[in-house]
């Protein structure tokens, strides 16, 4: 396939080697004659935000960037990155997807809920809406073979046999690519990678992956908790470490300097303020 | 000028080979640094910004036999001053900054546009439509416009080396600075470039012309006279340069366009005529009216202001363009595709792109063990009103620490924290937050406002001892040059107290109850006061990886107050407490801050058992 060029979507979280994996695909493109343009685009902060990768090779290629839908293939370092990135695959194109998950801060934010904002690990979903899913814990992988920092070689291993450039050109841009000292290991991976049989092999460990990431038993209580304060015994502005400790910033001291609640439907009932005061003055009620 | 050409290296290519003729893949960035040492640039100056970083770190890359003198100067401004003071005397110079960079060195700009230069001043300016890392998108065409410079604008990365060259004869020839404007797309994108070899650019040596170079009253008038008759004679030369040119194909549709967004045009519309713009200012006219009479129907695709438009359009030409291109935001296939879908050009396209489905969404947040975490923290308990800054740190206005209420331009947070107080209307005590590299860029001169004028603002400098959001560069309080050579550094609370501050405090940002202290003091304390954090970033210039920390799950209430520090090293367990989740530390991400066992009422963060350092 992509044997007149082809356009290649590689995404992840900042830190996981994004720019590195795809400079690697595109030294590989040049190596093996091909024009490439390549574009990448990341956010404000060093680590932690969505960084992607437009890749395109071909005999002249114009855009760097690749529009919706016309992405020959998806390479994806994370689970999340990997369905944000589906709206750029083309209908049948194969989706690389590495079934490590990196659950962002701002996916945990429902506290009394309780709901994840991370999508569950649903494979047979993807695999129904793709077609061609060809997923794998290429962290495991590359653990298993000695260094859990090749795991982007186990990718790239998965990409190699979709695109027409030969194993020589993988091997000189991987080699010219990492660090000297990892060089074998990388090699390693990048062959485990290539050997992976899909779908059998992969959707079993996908299953086992699912099983255990899936987890997420029990719920949220999805309604706030009730707050008794005595007013009598409560020191205001003296005190006001209940104010201070409160991770729900739920409350403030009123006007004749007594602690009060001022947001009441974002209380979870976690009992600092309970427990810190020093005068008993508030009593948490899980009832409403 | 005339230029000698070096022989080529038969060394291995690589990006920092020195001269070779293999073809390399390099982002535009890349490039240019490579056309300016190519085109015997002995000079060159920036301030880091996005997207334009790289322009100086690849010079230096490019260049280890130190033939250039490269620096990260301490503002936009500055760059372009030691870069116009070289050009004067007599050496080719090269001056990059992102585009909002070139307000603050517009004043410079604006007059050396008038004096021009002895050797070749190329300035670069490296704009962000689409904002992907910046306060705003302006278009600095216009600056080319405004100043009466020559406007090159690369499409690629092989134009971009091209151009570069390019422009240091086109600067001698016409004794003018010579702009040229890149955008994230051509600075950041990877391509194939075929470099040429290096050229000798002798030193021309300083020569004293009081009537070019000293713009008094008496001498700036003359040199008025002089731009505009240079950029006449630019005006006739522009109509025969080959960096513009026509491709004739179906003559029904001719589409004028500059930049990135000639290939965007060429990928969607492969059919269409194309007037291809590479020097945009002074536009060739001639050119331009042979292109429109040549073909049926004319259309300008062109990213943010109507520039080339506009122009046309004064030429008495029917030309369309922003009724079906945005003005704002980074033109990309897609949008150039529906601009001519709205225009009746291309049929409305069917396509059907795949679902992403529920996906989490992963804003930009500070990195695990970020040293700007706590001070935001106390900020947010003191009820302060913060003034903040262009860097990493702006971060604090968002999710989950929202402890941040302005950031505008480099340096404002001073001044407008200056303005809060005096307005009267801050609801809490004011706070600047600003970084060491922003304070030395611009933040000088507002703390010495704030102390001349008695005004009781905290000034919070969170040093972290590098320019972080760019990627880790150095600056005057670094010790270190952009080659990484020694240097002096600025000592910080002695600038301060040096410019009137009286109250100057440094702290742990590790510590959290020391920094609230330290803060909850400063904005106690009468007139301006001043809060330096002391810990460096833990990405750049070394990585920061101490004993990391883990959770103890049965110690752990679930009270989320943990998860007020937004690390995103800390995530939801599988654990439940009281119908809340439980949280847990990713040990692999996780830098032994200890912020978060702090912050922890039930102490189950604790350092991981029988953890060793890595060698």
């Amino acid at each position: 396939m992509m044997q007149d060029g082809g356009s290649l979507l590689l995404i992840g979280v900042g830190g996981q080697g994004v720019v590195l994996a795809s400079a690697i695909v595109a030294d590989t493109a040049l190596r093996a004659g091909w024009d490439v343009k390549q574009s990448e685009v990341h956010g404000m902060s060093q680590r932690g935000g969505v960084v992607s990768s437009h890749l395109r090779f071909g005999r002249r290629v114009h855009s760097p960037l690749i529009e919706a839908g016309q992405a020959d293939a998806v390479v994806a370092m994370e689970w999340n990155e990997g369905l944000r990135a589906l709206p750029y695959l083309r209908r049948g194109g194969p989706l690389v997807i590495n079934l490590q998950r990196t659950v962002p801060p701002g996916a945990c934010r429902d506290r009394i809920g309780g709901a994840s904002g991370y999508p569950a690990l649903a494979l047979d979903a993807l695999v129904t809406e793709v077609g061609d899913v060809r997923a794998c814990d290429a962290m495991e992988i590359a653990a298993r073979l000695g260094s859990r920092k090749a795991q982007n070689s186990v990718l790239l291993g998965v990409l190699a046999p979709l695109l027409p450039f030969p194993n020589a050109a993988w091997l000189g841009s991987l080699d010219d690519h990492v660090p000297r000292p990892t060089v074998a290991a990388n090699e390693k991976a990048f062959e485990a990678g290539r050997a992976l049989e899909f779908p059998a092999e992969t959707l079993a460990q996908a299953a086992l992956a699912a099983a255990r990431m899936n987890g997420h038993g029990g719920n949220g209580r999805g309604r706030p908790a009730r707050l008794e304060i005595t007013a009598a015994w409560c020191k205001g502005r003296a005190c006001e470490i209940c104010v201070r400790v409160c991770p729900e910033r739920c409350l403030g001291i009123n006007g004749i300097d007594k602690v009060r609640v001022t947001r009441a439907e974002a209380c979870t009932g976690c009992r600092l303020c309970e427990l810190l005061c020093p005068d008993f003055a508030i009593v948490v009620h899980e009832e409403a | 000028m005339a230029a000698s050409k070096a022989s080529a290296s038969p060394e291995p290519a690589t990006a920092t080979s020195p001269a070779t003729s293999r073809p390399l893949l390099l982002s535009g960035n890349e490039a240019i640094a490579r056309g300016a040492r190519e085109a015997g640039v002995r000079v060159a100056t920036g301030y880091p910004g996005t997207p334009s970083t790289e322009i100086l770190e690849t010079l230096v890359r490019l260049d280890p036999g130190r033939q250039v003198y490269v620096e990260w100067a301490t503002n936009e401004k500055v760059a372009l001053d030691v870069a116009l003071g070289a050009a004067m005397g007599g050496a080719r110079a090269l001056c990059a900054m992102k585009h909002v960079g070139l307000n603050v060195a517009a004043d410079t700009f604006m007059t050396a546009a008038y004096t021009g230069a002895r050797a070749g001043l190329v300035i670069v300016t490296a704009d962000d439509p689409g904002i992907h890392s910046s306060q705003n998108e302006q278009d600095n065409r216009l600056f080319a416009r405004f100043a009466g410079v020559p406007l090159l604008e690369p499409a690629d990365s092989q134009e971009a080396r091209d151009f570069t060259v390019e422009a240091f004869d086109l600067a001698e020839r016409f004794d003018v600075p010579v702009l040229i404007r890149t955008t994230t797309r051509v600075s950041h994108a990877r391509g194939v470039v075929t470099p040429g070899h290096l050229q000798v650019a002798p030193v021309l040596g300083f020569e004293r012309a009081p009537g070019k170079f000293v713009m008094l009253p008496s001498n700036a008038r003359p040199r008025h006279r002089a731009l505009l008759e240079r950029l006449e004679a630019m005006t006739r030369e522009v109509e025969a340069s080959p960096l513009n040119r026509i491709e004739w194909r179906d003559r029904a549709l001719g589409v004028v366009t500059s930049g990135i967004t000639y290939h965007y045009v060429r990928e969607v519309y492969p059919e269409a005529s194309v007037l291809k713009l590479g020097w945009t200012h002074p536009l060739p006219q001639g050119l331009s009216c042979e292109f429109a009479a040549g073909v049926g129907r004319l259309v300008v695709v062109e990213e943010l202001e109507p520039f080339l438009e506009e122009q046309l359009r004064a030429l008495g030409l029917a030309v369309e363009g922003k009724a079906w291109f945005p003005r704002d935001g980074e033109l990309t296939p897609e949008t150039v595709r529906h601009g001519f879908e709205r225009a009746g050009c291309l049929p409305a396209s069917e396509s059907r792109p795949l679902s992403s489905g529920q996906t989490a969404t992963r804003p930009p947040v500070l990195c695990p063990g970020c040293p700007h975490v706590a001070p935001f923290v106390a900020l947010r308990q003191l009820g302060a009103v913060v003034a903040g800054d262009i860097g990493c740190y702006t971060l604090a206005a968002t999710e989950p620490l929202l402890a941040m209420d302005s950031t505008v331009a480099m340096g404002s947070s001073i001044g407008m924290a200056i303005g809060l107080a005096r307005s009267g209307g801050a609801t809490g005590p004011v706070v600047a937050a600003i970084g060491d590299s922003t304070f030395l860029h611009a933040g000088l001169p507002a703390l010495a406002d704030a102390a001349y004028n008695g005004t009781r603002v905290t000034v919070l400098i969170l040093d972290n001892a590098t320019t972080a959001m760019t990627g880790g560069q150095a600056h005057p309080a670094t010790g270190t040059t952009i080659r990484g050579d020694a240097a002096s550094v600025v000592d910080l609370p002695a600038v301060c107290r040096a410019l009137g501050v009286a109250s100057v405090r440094v702290v742990d940002p590790y510590d959290l109850a020391a920094t609230h202290l330290a803060l909850e003091q400063a904005v106690a304390s009468p007139g301006v006061s001043v809060v330096i954090t002391n810990r460096p970033c833990v990405e750049a210039p070394a990585k920061v990886r101490d004993h990391p920390f883990h959770v103890i799950a049965e110690r752990c209430t679930a009270c989320q107050a943990c998860m007020n520090l937004g690390c995103p090293s800390i995530t939801w367990s599988e654990g439940w407490h009281e119908e809340r989740r439980k949280v847990l530390i990713d040990v692999g991400t996780c830098t032994g801050c200890t912020v978060c066992a702090q912050v922890c009422p039930m102490e189950a963060m604790v350092p991981v058992p029988g953890w060793s350092p890595k060698r």
